[in-house]
């Protein structure tokens, strides 16, 4: 790494960690809970950046795994298991299966034919979710008890909580970039930039997609899981098309194939919706132009602006 | 300067453009919180929470109860309790995590002393829980979610609306009583529109000859209405709230059903409704705790204050956000503007002493009105205008809702 | 099941499937022809509905305000064009996609700002009321009858301008070598302006008909959007005979769906399963539909032939 992008992820993380700390002084703890809820939210992005950014694959049913996330939460608790290893780690394991149920069909079509079947696939989720009465159908569930870990850390504390957020936000977005720069992510990039010639040397793209999905899928899973403990409360709202419109956005924001992107982008979208929304109701009109304008302009998104950052 | 990665560095201007994104972080985080920093508040001040759904779909209730609620604090002359008052709004986008978030913010950053408002059940599902475990009072003016009035029931929450259930459960009494006994139901295939059917059914014991739900934002119900002409029932009864609403009434009307079909329904046709649906809907019969012509002089002075500052009719969803206004009013009142006295306020609250825009009431022990249930009629308005909802008749007197049984709380 | 029933439910099915053809002949054809994925489709048919109400209120007269809503629509989608899209021809799917969603924010707002949140009222005149009989009793109403009519009328039309005019040809032409079009001096940014504004006028188009049955409000692009996007992605994409296959097929499928699945599921299951998985299946029933044709034939049923 550069210096320069020593410098900035080490002012980044320095900024994050003094913020509890800066924000109970200042007695603002409300922007806690916004920047917890914006790391949630990055590990999503960072797992959508993996497939779409790095990998091509633009997938509008992406937030299908965050409800899977929640629900493997909410109904674990709803039977009374409340060990978060066993909630978290079913919310990884569902979601992975599902994504490899998904993936299989889906990726063997392309373009915008793949954009409509993930679509198509996160929508029948969500109506199976709102006809699922015994889970509050779409009036939700509440989750009374956050999801235990053996009392090693105690989710009901929010700055424990900012925390853990924190390091499986940093580890995630390590783990994406590890990935994209390994022997796989090449294949995958490879793919992406031009698909004939990485057949031609031999390589099937296929298989190479479907696992890039399957990781994307679990790791969505996990911010789900983190998600429902976050809110206390999951409905089938969380896998509407609209929320995979969101992550999109934060990845696109953020930038593409980059390993900062997707916490940018996340950040700067809900810190700007929180702002807009609290100044106007027609916040929309401002921020619908405003996406509007950083697709078309902001080409390489926030992590562009990052010195250096030429991801490699 | 050597970075080390090769890049051209050899003026103060390349380090600055070099390290911009990090000063631009800094000063943004800077900045930030030097914003958010709010000056300390004197306590003279009451400060009310009222989230509702301002933008989006469902936009028009939101906007039905911000404006109640701003006659509500005209009447008052903006002292809710004889303290300054501020309320402020928050948009819960029809999300519950947004207006969780919302809630949150107002609680931390705006430092409300008691939060109101919330139109959907889902939502209030979300923020309840959460402003009660902060010590603040929750004072619903409309989502009617049944685990609030049975299990779920808690001292600092007050609904100033109704349980979900009771409305339909009026409706299948007025049915039951007036010995029909042949009712097609429809309804959307979502919770609420379950639990409208399930309320209807719980007063209503005659034959039913079939329930059908459709898919939620449903635009075109051609398909159920030739359905339901094929199995020519005597009577029908419907939910169908907001736009799906407005989509269904018309091709009620436009499919000829209108004048054949007695129509019955719950939250379907109201005041936010009529005024794109007009004749369409006359003759079609709700019920409801609440209208605009309802003879007590409180909600006939909040109607007739409405009318003339906002120049349209109210709807329950604006009196019911109105009359919470005035209970807190009340409450704040009996404690002498000490807002901090929780156990003060509860126990001023349970009371109800105030004039409600339904008339005098008590307070079930799950903080839920006792209250009466009107049949409504659609009928034609003065002369050139939108056609008006008319109560016919009482059909519940001291209604209580079926969940406040399993509500634990003693009073 | 009586068999006058399923007919009218056909019926039912080929109207809303013509509603939907009307959105989806628009879509595909800027689709087809300029390559862009374009979300706000469903905000042009909204503008389309509030712009005709409010043509009719300022005219006075039903068919001079569709004439002008319509007339208006189109200068719209021009402007859209000509202002936010024209960059993002040479984008890729996902910005423009991004692009276009922020668009539909963008004027769900618009129309809130202008004309309220409340649903607004389009009245049919009384010429478009009434029944028509059709086949032993059955009373089909008289304006789903004359928009079934319309919608086939449109598709007439646009087949015969693609295939047997001049400008069809171009705009054909233009869909397989955009550079040799410009180099035998057609202006090819004029004629992809104007396709635009074509797509966008069938959009509003669709908007008119659906006015006086559903609500106009904003967000209603939205509630159909989703299945207008299944019927190209079925049809094919940039084909208009594919979006007009796909936009039957699924209307149909939809309706039928919707008025006989429980029944039919009530025969092998118990009557409270049927409840229950009925509307549940049928609400999932054309996404189904398009996984199973996009697993047979991914380019859907009927491709166009210009190569993207």
């Amino acid at each position: 790494m550069t210096r320069a992008r020593i410098a900035f992820w080490t002012v980044l993380v320095t900024l994050l960690v003094l913020l509890p700390p800066a924000a109970a002084a200042l007695q603002q703890p409300f922007y806690l809970d916004l920047v917890r809820k914006a790391m949630i939210f990055a590990i999503a992005a960072a797992s959508l950046n993996l497939i779409l950014g790095y990998g091509g694959l633009v997938s509008f049913g992406h937030a299908a795994y965050l409800g899977i996330g929640g629900y493997a939460v909410g109904v674990l608790a709803f039977y009374g298991t409340t060990s978060g290893w066993l909630q978290w780690g079913v919310a990884i394991g569902a979601s992975a299966l599902v994504a490899l149920a998904i993936g299989a069909v889906s990726i063997r079509t392309s373009g915008i034919y793949f954009i409509m079947i993930t679509l198509a696939f996160t929508q029948m989720l969500y109506y199976l979710g709102i006809s699922i009465e015994e889970y509050g159908g779409d009036d939700g569930m509440r989750i009374k008890t956050r999801s235990d870990f053996s009392g090693l850390i105690d989710l009901g504390d929010p700055v424990a909580f900012y925390y853990l957020a924190l390091v499986l936000m940093l580890a995630c977005l390590f783990l994406v970039h590890r990935i994209a720069n390994s022997r796989f992510g090449m294949v995958l990039r490879a793919a992406k930039s031009n698909e004939p010639r990485s057949r031609g040397i031999g390589y099937s793209p296929y298989a190479y997609r479907l696992v890039a999905f399957v990781i994307a899928g679990a790791m969505c899973g996990l911010a789900g899981a983190m998600f429902a403990n976050h809110t206390a409360y999951i409905t089938p709202e969380f896998m509407h098309w609209t929320r995979s419109g969101e992550i999109m956005f934060m990845v696109i924001l953020g930038g593409i194939a980059s390993t900062a992107g997707p916490l940018l982008g996340a950040l700067v979208l809900l810190v700007v919706e929180t702002l807009l929304a609290g100044w106007t109701e027609h916040w929309q009109a401002i921020l619908g132009p405003l996406l509007v304008l950083s697709v078309l302009f902001f080409r390489r998104g926030l992590a562009g602006m990052i010195p250096g950052s030429r991801d490699g | 300067m050597d970075t080390g990665s090769g890049s051209l560095i050899d003026s103060p201007r390349d380090f600055l453009e070099e390290n911009f994104m990090i000063c631009r972080i800094i000063l943004a985080a800077a900045i930030t919180l030097a914003f958010a920093a709010s000056p300390a508040m004197a306590q003279q001040k009451l400060k009310i929470g009222f989230i509702t759904t301002l933008s989006g779909p469902g936009g028009i209730i939101g906007k039905h109860m911000r404006d109640s609620v701003e006659v509500a604090l005209d009447q008052l002359n903006r002292k809710v309790g004889g303290l300054e008052t501020e309320v402020i709004y928050g948009d819960d986008q029809f999300k519950p995590d947004v207006g969780l978030q919302v809630a949150e913010e107002m609680m931390k950053k705006n430092g409300v002393d008691i939060m109101s408002g919330i139109i959907w059940s889902n939502v209030m599902l979300a923020v309840q829980p959460a402003v009660n475990k902060a010590g603040l009072i929750m004072v619903g003016t409309n989502a009617g979610a049944s685990p609030l009035a049975g299990t779920g029931c808690n001292e600092l929450y007050f609904s100033t609306s109704w349980n979900n259930d009771q409305t339909p459960e009026a409706m299948g009494k007025f049915m039951q009583d007036a010995g029909v006994n042949d009712v097609y139901l429809m309804a959307p295939n979502y919770q609420a529109g379950k639990d409208m059917v399930a309320g209807f059914k719980r007063y209503y014991k005659g034959r039913i000859v079939d329930e059908v739900f459709t898919r939620v934002g449903q635009p075109d119900y051609q398909a159920e209405l030739s359905q339901l002409r094929a199995k020519n029932p005597k009577n029908v009864f419907v939910f169908y709230p907001g736009g799906m609403g407005v989509a269904f009434m018309k091709q009620w009307s436009e499919g000829g059903f209108r004048g054949q079909f007695p129509l019955y329904s719950v939250f379907t046709v109201d005041e936010t409704t009529i005024p794109a649906l007009k004749h369409s809907v006359l003759g079609q019969y709700e019920t409801k705790f609440w209208s605009p012509d309802l003879k007590v002089p409180a909600s006939q002075k909040f109607v007739a204050d409405f009318q003339k500052k906002n120049g349209y009719l109210p709807s329950f969803y604006g009196a019911q956000s109105y009359d919470g206004i005035m209970l807190i009013d009340s409450a704040v009142r009996a404690v002498k503007g000490n807002v901090k006295d929780s156990k003060g306020m509860v126990m001023a609250m349970r009371k109800a002493n105030y004039n409600s825009i339904r008339g005098k009431f008590t307070f079930n022990v799950n903080h839920h009105p006792i209250q009466d249930f009107y049949l409504i009629k659609a009928v034609a308005g003065p002369a050139g205008k939108d056609p008006v909802m008319e109560i016919q008749k009482k059909v519940f007197e001291n209604h209580k809702d079926s969940y406040y049984k399993d509500c634990k709380m003693k009073w | 099941m009586p068999l006058t029933l399923v007919l009218e439910q056909l019926l039912n099915g080929v109207q809303f499937g013509v509603m939907l053809f009307l959105m989806a002949a628009g879509l595909t054809l800027v689709f087809g022809i300029m390559n862009l994925v374009n979300l706000a489709h469903g905000s042009l048919y909204m503008m389309g509905a509030y712009l005709t109400v409010a043509a009719v209120q300022w005219s006075g007269n039903y068919l001079a305000g569709v004439a002008l809503g319509l007339f208006a629509t189109l200068l719209l989608g021009m402007l859209v064009e000509v202002v936010a899209l024209r960059t993002l021809y040479e984008r890729d799917h996902l910005d423009q996609v991004l692009a276009t969603f922020g668009l539909i924010l963008f004027f769900n707002e618009l129309a809130a700002i202008f004309w309220g949140r409340a649903a607004l009222d389009l009245p049919r005149p009384d010429w478009l009321q009434g029944h028509i009989e059709l086949f032993a009793a059955s009373r089909y109403p008289l304006y789903r009858a004359v928009v079934i009519g319309v919608g086939l009328a449109v598709a007439a039309a646009l087949w015969y301008v693609v295939t047997r005019t001049r400008l069809g040809m171009l705009v054909r032409a233009g869909a397989s070598n955009r550079s040799m079009i410009a180099a035998l001096g057609v202006n090819i940014r004029l004629l992809y302006t104007f396709v635009f504004g074509i797509g966008a006028a069938l959009a509003g188009l669709a908007g008119v008909m659906a006015g006086p049955i559903y609500a106009v409000q904003p967000g209603m692009g939205e509630l159909i959007l989703i299945q207008v996007f299944v019927v190209i992605v079925i049809g094919g994409i940039g084909s208009i005979r594919g979006a007009f296959a796909g936009a039957l097929i699924v209307g149909v499928v939809d309706t039928l769906g919707r008025a006989f699945l429980k029944p039919l599921l009530g025969t092998v299951l118990s009557p409270t399963a049927a409840e229950a998985a009925g509307p549940a299946l049928a609400s999932m029933l054309i996404y189904l539909l398009m996984a199973v044709v996009l697993a047979l034939r991914p380019e859907g049923l009927f491709p166009s032939r210009g190569g993207q």
